[in-house]
């Protein structure tokens, strides 16, 4: 069966490694933080000025001056930091920061990514994920496979505008995961009960399937 | 002695500012921005304003205001997602938008300050923020060229600051405060403790008075949360 939200979050969660410093985008990444492995210990960070995220507060104790790059009320863990946008963004650019995971509209099979305007529709703004894009070593994507019309939403070139350019390592889908290669998108792992067919049929660009695919263990 | 930098109101905190002119607003969402300088904005009139500000505000708060009074001909910012009035105006072409990347932001606000003309930073390169600019290759990586702004005034926000303009920030309340700070050649913040100069600790300052010209206690701060998330006690 394919996974829901929380699957995808929870696969995601098996790549963090102890000591990592992580930003997670809006949307499925944030869920990621539900899943963090027992006996590891890592950061978040958020790129409006904080490092040592904790999860939301508790009514009555929100703070209107402690938000996230969401603009939600959150909390500081022991041992946060608070800094400012450039020191920040130092650190996203300066590749201090070790796992970036974010949502996309399109992912092509060289690791061009496109999230952030639907032409004819109203623009919000990239934020910080041209940045975050940029820089980073260790993208992972985490998306549904298709869109509501069901097409594919790993391509062979992005149709909508780019966020950046063969910057993602990784993509986890409802479907499976898959390392970004030269050559396309290479099959790592199939969702419990997917078939390696199932998921031929959901992706439009290049796929490398070599043996046998393991499922994931969740 | 300390040079002495305070203004009695916002109102005498604008003096000299002027129809057509750039002008920083610090701020993340509706958190640490400058809400007494933007609703003495309001009431001068001032027109015709460019606006660097992360974010648009919401409809009735932040730089929602002066969009409603159309004092704004042009908003740069790298996210305006939650304000209607700001999208209807947007869509009629009453109101310009140059979005551009959160750390290209930042980083345009400090090099202002630190007298760095211009920068190459990897951030959208191939994509259509990239148009236009200067590419060059370094450590075998692409880069685009981008600029420092060039603001006439910034308005920050900051929770404590002294008679002499230095200032502490309060939790993610820092964001762009700092760098607009720098940034500005005039710099007016706003704070919500106005104490006299020896009691805050020099160790503790997070932007130091020589950025800033004029500094205020705020009337009143209203503090609005964009996203009020909780979670239960069970």
């Amino acid at each position: 069966m394919a996974l829901d939200k929380n699957g995808i979050a929870q696969r995601i969660a098996q790549e963090l490694r102890d000591g990592y410093y992580v930003n997670l985008g809006i949307g499925i990444p944030t869920l990621v933080a539900n899943y963090i492995p027992s006996g590891i210990d890592v950061e978040f960070q958020s790129e409006n000025g904080m490092l040592g995220m904790g999860p939301f507060p508790f009514e009555g104790e929100e703070d209107a001056d402690l938000i996230n790059a969401g603009k939600q009320t959150i909390t500081a863990m022991p041992g946060a930091a608070y800094f400012d946008s450039s020191m920040s963004f130092a650190m996203i650019r300066g590749q201090h920061v070790d796992l970036t995971v974010l949502g996309a509209m399109e992912v092509s099979d060289q690791g061009d990514i496109a999230n952030w305007k639907i032409p004819g529709m109203m623009v919000k703004g990239m934020g910080g994920a041209m940045d975050l894009v940029a820089s980073a070593k260790n993208i992972i994507v985490a998306m549904m496979h298709t869109n509501k019309k069901g097409e594919s939403k790993l391509l062979r070139q992005c149709t909508l505008p780019l966020t950046g350019v063969q910057c993602v390592t990784r993509v986890v889908s409802n479907l499976a995961v898959f390392d970004l290669s030269p050559k396309g998108f290479k099959l790592v792992e199939r969702a419990p009960g997917v078939s390696v067919d199932e998921i031929k049929a959901a992706t439009e660009g290049r796929l490398i399937i070599e043996g046998e695919i393991p499922e994931m263990k969740l | 002695m300390a040079i002495n930098k305070v203004v009695k109101s916002a109102e005498e905190a604008l003096e000299g500012i002027a129809n057509d002119m750039t002008v920083m607003f610090g701020g993340f969402g509706l958190c640490g921005i400058p809400e007494n300088a933007i609703a003495a904005i309001r009431k001068k009139g001032t027109k015709n304003l460019t606006c660097v500000s992360n974010n648009a505000g919401v409809d009735g708060f932040g730089l929602g205001v002066l969009l409603e009074s159309r004092q704004v001909k042009k908003m740069i910012s790298s996210y305006v997602g939650e304000n209607d009035e700001f999208e209807r105006q947007m869509l009629s072409g009453e109101l310009e938008v140059e979005l551009i990347p959160q750390g290209t932001l930042a980083e345009r606000c400090r090099a202002a300050g630190a007298g760095i003309p211009a920068f190459f930073t990897p951030a959208g390169y191939g994509t259509e923020v990239a148009l236009g600019k200067e590419v060059r290759w370094f450590n075998d990586k692409p880069h685009i060229l981008e600029h420092a702004f060039d603001a006439a005034f910034a308005f920050v926000k900051a929770d404590k600051g002294d008679t002499a303009g230095n200032l502490i920030f309060n939790a993610t309340a820092r964001n762009f405060n700092h760098v607009m700070a720098m940034a500005g050649k005039i710099t007016v913040a706003e704070v919500e403790e106005l104490v006299p100069v020896g009691e805050l600790d020099p160790n503790e300052i997070h932007t130091p008075g020589i950025f800033i010209q004029r500094i205020f206690q705020g009337e009143k701060f209203e503090k609005r949360i964009e996203q009020r998330t909780v979670r239960s006690r069970n």
